[in-house]
């Protein structure tokens, strides 16, 4: 169990490349923490250089208080998952788990006692005596955490785990993460190009973006507040509606004009806040489950938005629709019983207490 | 109704799978004919020799008879090949030559391909080209230059001049084999075993020798099949009788002048092809298990 701590944290690749540009980053012991971004953005890299299997250009990381930066991998007290599993083929499942307790010179009875403790974990109790190749993907991905558990390491890194399962697979191993992480709590740094496995996961979500660190937050923080238009846009399915718009007072009150002749009010208590940015170049951000039907009976800071329908997506517990305004597409959450019709004029209401007012140059939410 | 019935194109359809049959079957017996006639070329020598090996002297020099075929077969020339004790002194050097430079190749090459194909370093891609480009300079270039060397060392006329000559031959392939075994098993799986706390040595005897048995088989075949049947070398190196290997033993010492002493040329020369042919037979089964399925998703 332990604390790691990133401190200005540089990789750069044959002295050009920059991969990660400088992080800091600490992560409270028994924390899951969770690196998500775009394919490129540095999270990999920076997993890996927590592991000790990238060298870091400059910088400091510590785990447990002790700086790791020159100590080997097999002495950081860390265990990985791979994205591929990279279990030892030629080993039963009883030696893969073992494997590093082996290495370590444990006894034979504290062996078995930790993998047969790791196997009940993950219920892979009767899989020990078979070879990798005879096991399916899930139970792969079992024994690659089962290897992980037993060593009882300070921390747990997880590298795009679930990337190789199926979408079912991927969802019910999602939660036995979580229910060992539970069980365990390690320490956990999970690295995930998914979202939704970022948002499910996470104590703290990292949202990181061309080697460096957009927001940190708890995931309902980060999905309400997004600090960047990044964030904004990568934290969230179907994304954030990112609408062109401009900012104008009139008689105390500000109001967002969309185009097309639509307008919405902005709320009261935010007048302070925006006031300043009237008349920029903005961009008006709001959630599809922000634009629902007008019917809906709810609080006040609702602003009526009637716009022709394109799209419908039906999804059972709502449906999606989707409309232009001003050439931009969006898309809202209606009921299904709204009466939603492709081609047809639809009254929908904008939730205003939940916009985001997004600066178009320095991509800042206001 | 029934013009509509009459006009689908199932019998199109039918035809497709029935032509794709055909084609099948005949790819099947070209291929059938192909490997007849390569088994013929390359079976006709050795069935040559077996036939040779059974006849007696008198019947091999009557011209009137069917070289292929045998009237009285003997054992005769097989009795006094074995009963011939430098025949024997033959084998046992082909054998300890060949032991040696096996285990000498085996554990040079693995060594570097292993840091060749896994430890980056400075140089390690131009060594790995140069490593295989040794390998393109053929033997009977390279005895002249390896003479002198031998000679130096006061090797001549000695096997452990061929032990040490040998490996210049099956080192460098053996390597290029083994570095593209190794390179062949996923980067994850040395990462895996160094987080678990292996070390370099410990990474290579546990995970990288296992994982690529079948390339080291291989390997080993190839080795063991250079040694066994070098003829270059030998011939440069070693004149002295209880020296030689079976290769140059069985021609320098069956054949007298203008006397060759057909029948146990034959024989002998049987008996020698038999060891590669047992570790082929052993060694097979390991070659062909890929021995790399299941070590990631796949």
């Amino acid at each position: 169990m332990a604390q790691v701590s990133l401190r200005r944290i540089v990789k750069e690749y044959e002295g050009q490349v920059q991969a990660v540009k400088g992080i800091d980053l600490d992560i409270e012991d028994e924390e899951f923490v969770v690196l998500v971004g775009p394919s490129g953005c540095g999270k990999s890299t920076t997993l890996r250089m927590i592991a000790g299997l990238e060298e870091i250009t400059s910088g400091e990381i510590a785990i447990g208080g002790e700086v790791v930066n020159d100590i080997p991998p097999r002495d950081r007290d860390i265990a990985m998952v791979f994205q591929n599993y990279a279990l030892y083929p030629h080993m039963s499942v009883y030696d893969n788990i073992s494997f590093g307790l082996k290495l370590r010179k444990f006894s034979r009875e504290e062996i078995k006692r930790r993998v047969d403790n790791a196997a009940r974990i993950l219920g892979i109790g009767e899989l020990l005596e078979r070879k990798p190749k005879a096991l399916s993907g899930g139970q792969r991905q079992r024994v690659a955490m089962g290897r992980a558990i037993v060593r009882d390491p300070k921390v747990f890194l997880f590298d795009e785990p679930l990337s190789n399962l199926d979408a079912k697979l991927r969802v019910q191993m999602r939660t036995e993460i979580k229910q060992v992480h539970q069980t365990v709590r390690t320490t956990t740094v999970y690295v995930t190009h998914d979202q939704v496995e970022a948002m499910t996961l996470a104590d703290r979500v990292v949202v990181m973006n061309h080697g460096i660190i957009e927001q940190v937050g708890p995931p309902n923080e980060l999905y309400r507040n997004p600090a960047t238009i990044f964030v904004a846009g990568f934290i969230g399915s179907p994304a954030m509606n990112m609408i062109p718009a401009t900012l104008t007072q009139a008689a105390g009150a500000l109001s967002v004009q969309l185009g097309d002749g639509l307008s919405v009010p902005v709320p009261e208590e935010r007048t302070a806040r925006y006031a300043p940015h009237a008349n920029k170049d903005l961009l008006f951000g709001i959630r599809p489950e922000h634009l629902t039907e007008a019917t809906r009976i709810d609080k006040q800071n609702l602003a009526p938005l009637t716009v022709k329908l394109d799209v419908i997506e039906p999804m059972g517990m709502e449906t999606l629709v989707h409309f232009h305004i001003n050439g931009t597409s969006v898309c809202g959450r209606v009921d299904p019983a709204a009466g939603a019709v492709a081609g047809t004029m639809m009254p929908l209401a904008a939730h205003m207490e939940h916009m985001h007012l997004i600066d178009k140059t320095s991509g800042k939410v206001l | 109704m029934a013009d509509a019935a009459a006009n689908r194109d199932f019998p199109r359809a039918y035809t497709k799978a029935g032509s794709l049959h055909s084609e099948r079957l005949w790819a099947l017996r070209v291929s059938y004919v192909s490997l007849a006639i390569a088994s013929l070329i390359f079976l006709a020598p050795p069935f040559y020799m077996l036939i040779t090996s059974l006849k007696t002297n008198t019947e091999m020099a009557d011209q009137t008879l069917s070289p292929w075929l045998v009237r009285d077969p003997t054992l005769e020339h097989y009795a006094a090949i074995l009963g011939n004790p430098i025949f024997l002194t033959f084998f046992r050097n082909s054998i300890v030559v060949t032991l040696l430079v096996v285990a000498i190749t085996m554990v040079i090459s693995v060594l570097a391909a292993f840091a060749l194909s896994r430890m980056r370093f400075w140089g390690s891609q131009a060594l790995a080209t140069g490593v295989f480009l040794t390998y393109l300079v053929p033997d009977t270039l390279l005895f002249i230059p390896l003479y002198q060397i031998v000679g130096g060392l006061g090797l001549l006329n000695s096997i452990w001049g061929l032990v040490l000559v040998y490996p210049t031959l099956t080192v460098p392939f053996c390597t290029w084999i083994m570095i593209g075994y190794f390179a062949s098993i996923p980067k994850e799986l040395d990462e895996a075993a160094l987080i678990d706390g292996a070390t370099w040595p410990q990474m290579l005897i546990k995970i990288f020798i296992p994982v690529a048995l079948p390339g080291i088989i291989a390997a080993t075949i190839f080795a063991f099949t250079v040694s066994w049947a070098a003829f270059v070398y030998p011939t440069a190196f070693i004149t002295r009788p209880d020296q030689m290997p079976l290769t140059i033993g069985i021609v320098s010492q069956l054949v007298r002048g203008d006397t060759f002493a057909w029948g146990q040329i034959m024989s002998g020369a049987l008996i020698a092809a038999l060891p590669p042919v047992i570790v082929y037979v052993f060694l097979m089964d390991y070659y062909i298990a890929g021995l790399t399925a299941g070590a990631t998703k796949g």
